[in-house]
């Protein structure tokens, strides 16, 4: 319930490990509201102490819960049921029946071992239990979450989880230092990771012409595992990752990249290769930069890439489908200083253009290129870029197990009636029953046995 | 026939239904309102309803065309696009009115519920009313991170359960009206034709209970599903924080019912906060979260 409780704000307030753009948002809007919260840890709620601290909570009193009765459990499964009580007539169902006293006891444990009761037979009484798995399921079930709990710390102490950017026809090597950026757990060592590489062969995205929202992702890549043995091909879809043990390759995002050819002014190449570019709607309007540092002055780019070109009064250029029919390259060139020295770390996807002053203004075709004064940009082709999201949980497969388990624990507690019948024979045949929980049906139970005993049936 | 004819084959499917729970929400209203009786003699008014017993049972066949309609509508639906019809808001919205409105023909079988018709049906009516005005989206394709068998599981338990949970909620909202008038000497004459508090307390225990490993389940598809899709089975997004919310104010309920004995009143408000967190979920999140469960295409 605490934990519950707990979660709230966290769906509330944005979470920096989900979207940390609307974080930084928030810290615009509400500064000093975003200090309080944050000192708090309202943004990384799920990785805060104190909702570690309920979570261990929750977890130390299941366990004090559910262990000292799975022992009396246990036990209770090897003994009988207890002795039948003194008054019956106080038990719900009770009744007296009219029949001799003699052979009662013999027929009635025939019919609750029929019926599966356990059966505890004295010289006068019998007293029967049945329903023991309600029990059995009920602890089934919290010893399950108790699994699923242990699973999830496992894999927020173990693992590793990371992205990569790849252009289709790159290859990429599971070691740490390939990705664009990877997280460990706290106990996970760096080289215990699953030696696999692979190669992006082709990415097909499919678009519905209507609404042009996608409708199929397939990425094609040969793998080896381990690295340097044979490359096997395998397809990689949103719902179907590459898993290899406890690592699993996700194909979590695409786009473009352009490619474009940079000579200086004496014709010399500066720079030649695909760019990754970033998507900024759905119809993959994208943006990026082309930083050249190595060019005096410092040659800056800021560009756009439409995979189909449309424009529109208000709007200016943008992309009116997703896949690539008439793709133009908007550049914009800056010149100055990059400020790549200046220390703070800048987006590749972005320029710097305080210190830069603007020299060209293009909208490229396909192979065309354009001079602008202290060089020449060609926009000689694109290609497709996937990004995959690698993750290593080791826990994974045990909250599966754990999940599972509780389910049927769940399922056989609810559906399962415990309950008790006596029969008592000093000089008259008594019969009662009790019901767990005032749970039904104990009524038609007794009825039936009383009609067997009375001879009426069976 | 065309994916185009079958989409506004389905339209009309909805629209017809609309029609028959509008005449089953009249026939339902004239069964309570004309069974009002006033003497001369006395002031008080009272209720007569064997005079109206034919405009419920009148009522109780719409709501069953009403959901024969609405089956079709969701069916037609799902084979205009070729996929399960639970891709944005408006199917959820409308195959959440098929649910509930089964889960209550369904208690209709078991249990005295005529009473609670009215209700049903302007509720049924509120939803789809919503769904085709304000909701609406043409059919269409699924978006790659929907294209999973765990689609038609995990929506399937989803919304079954939600329309249960709903039903075990005006169960229990109307065991609080009638306590209260208990309380204050006596239920109102319209009140006397409904079931006593205790089948109300347990009627509704019973469904949330009946219910509630099916939630679990659909919560754990969704886990499972989410790891296959998104790279990680628990994320702690608005949905499934909302989720596993409801689970937890659930699980409380059962425990509060078994353990701590809670029966009537105090477990009736308890069921109604769990309800009310389900509903959260599925307003809230839908339109305004900021998660990744956002498909309500709106």
């Amino acid at each position: 319930m605490m934990l519950g409780l707990a979660s709230i704000p966290g769906s509330l307030f944005p979470q920096r490990n989900q979207n940390p753009m609307k974080v930084q948002e928030f810290f615009k809007n509400n500064p000093t509201l975003a200090q309080w919260l944050d000192k708090a840890k309202i943004f990384d709620l799920y990785s805060s102490p104190w909702f570690s601290a309920i979570y261990i909570l929750l977890f130390i009193s299941l366990i004090g819960c559910v262990l000292p009765r799975t022992f009396e459990h246990i036990k209770a499964i090897g003994k009988k049921p207890p002795l039948t009580p003194k008054f019956l007539d106080r038990m719900e169902g009770f009744a007296e029946l009219d029949r001799p006293v003699d052979g009662t006891l013999d027929l009635a444990e025939k019919w609750l071992k029929k019926n599966r009761f356990r059966v505890r037979r004295e010289e006068l009484s019998i007293s029967a239990e049945k329903g023991y798995s309600r029990e059995s399921g009920n602890l089934l079930f919290h010893l399950s979450l108790i699994l699923i709990l242990l699973a999830v710390a496992a894999g927020g102490l173990y693992g590793s989880k990371g992205e990569t950017i790849l252009n289709v026809g790159e290859r990429f090597i599971n070691t740490p230092t390939s990705y664009d950026n990877i997280s460990f757990a706290k106990f996970q060592r760096e080289g215990d990771m699953a030696p696999f590489s692979l190669r992006v062969l082709d990415f097909k995205a499919a678009y519905d012409v209507k609404t042009n929202a996608p409708t199929d992702y397939t990425l094609q890549v040969a793998a080896a595992n381990p690295i340097g043995s044979k490359e096997v091909l395998k397809t990689i879809k949103v719902n179907s990752p590459l898993t290899y043990g406890s690592t699993k390759v996700y194909l979590q995002a695409n786009g473009y990249s352009p490619v474009v050819a940079i000579r200086d002014k004496s014709g010399k190449l500066i720079f030649e290769g695909a760019v990754t570019f970033l998507p900024q709607d759905g119809n993959l309007t994208s943006i990026g930069a082309i930083k050249l540092p190595d060019m005096t002055p410092q040659i800056g780019m800021v560009a756009s890439f439409l995979p189909t070109a449309d424009r529109s009064p208000t709007r200016g250029a943008f992309s009116s489908f997703p896949e690539v029919l008439d793709p133009r390259l908007l550049v914009s060139v800056w010149m100055g200083n990059l400020g790549l020295d200046s220390g703070t770390p800048q987006s590749v996807y972005r320029v710097d253009t305080s210190k830069m002053k603007r020299i060209g203004l293009k909208a490229l075709k396909l192979n065309e290129t354009y001079d602008f004064g202290e060089g020449t940009i060609a926009f000689e082709g694109y290609k497709s870029w996937v990004n995959l999201q690698i993750v290593d949980d080791p826990g994974k497969m045990y909250a599966l197990f754990g999940a599972s388990f509780a389910i049927l624990g769940l399922l056989t507690s609810l559906f399962t009636r415990q309950r008790r019948i006596w029969i008592k024979v000093d000089g008259r045949v008594q019969i009662a029953g009790l019901a767990k929980n005032g749970v039904p049906g104990l009524d038609e139970e007794l009825t039936a046995l009383k009609k067997t005993l009375e001879g009426l049936e069976g | 026939m065309t994916s185009r004819n079958l989409a506004y084959l389905s339209n009309y499917s909805i629209y017809s239904a609309m029609f028959l729970y509008t005449i089953a929400f009249f026939s339902h209203a004239v069964e309570v309102s004309f069974s009002v009786k006033t003497t001369e003699a006395s002031e008080k008014t009272t209720f007569d309803f064997s005079r109206t017993d034919r405009a419920g049972r009148i009522g109780t066949a719409m709501m069953i065309l009403g959901f024969i309609f609405l089956f079709a509508g969701v069916i037609l639906r799902g084979a205009s696009a070729h996929r399960v019809p639970w891709g944005n808001m408006y199917e959820f919205s409308i195959t959440g009115a098929l649910a509930f409105s089964g889960a209550y023909l369904f208690a209709l079988v078991k249990y005295k519920l005529r009473w609670l018709g009215l209700p049903v049906s302007i509720a049924v009516l509120l939803t789809l009313g919503t769904a085709v005005t304000v909701l609406y989206r043409p059919s269409a394709p699924l978006v790659p991170a929907l294209k999973s068998t765990w689609l038609a599981i995990h929506v399937s338990a989803a919304i079954v359960s939600g329309g249960v949970f709903l039903l075990a909620n005006t169960i229990a909202a109307t065991y609080l009206i009638l306590d209260r008038m208990e309380e204050r000497g006596g239920r109102s004459e319209w009140a006397k034709k409904l079931p006593s508090l205790e089948t109300l307390d347990q009627l509704s225990y019973r469904l949330v209970a009946f219910v509630f490993p099916l939630w679990t389940f659909a919560v754990i598809a969704g886990a499972i599903w989410a790891e296959s899709a998104w790279g990680r089975y628990w994320g702690w997004d608005p949905k499934e924080t909302w989720a596993f919310i409801t689970w937890v104010a659930y699980a409380a309920y059962l425990h509060a019912r078994v353990t701590a004995g809670w029966r009537g009143r105090k477990a009736a408000w308890l069921c109604l906060f769990a309800g009310s967190t389900f509903l959260f979920n599925y307003i809230y999140v839908n339109i305004y979260g900021t998660g990744r469960h956002t498909y309500s295409g709106l």
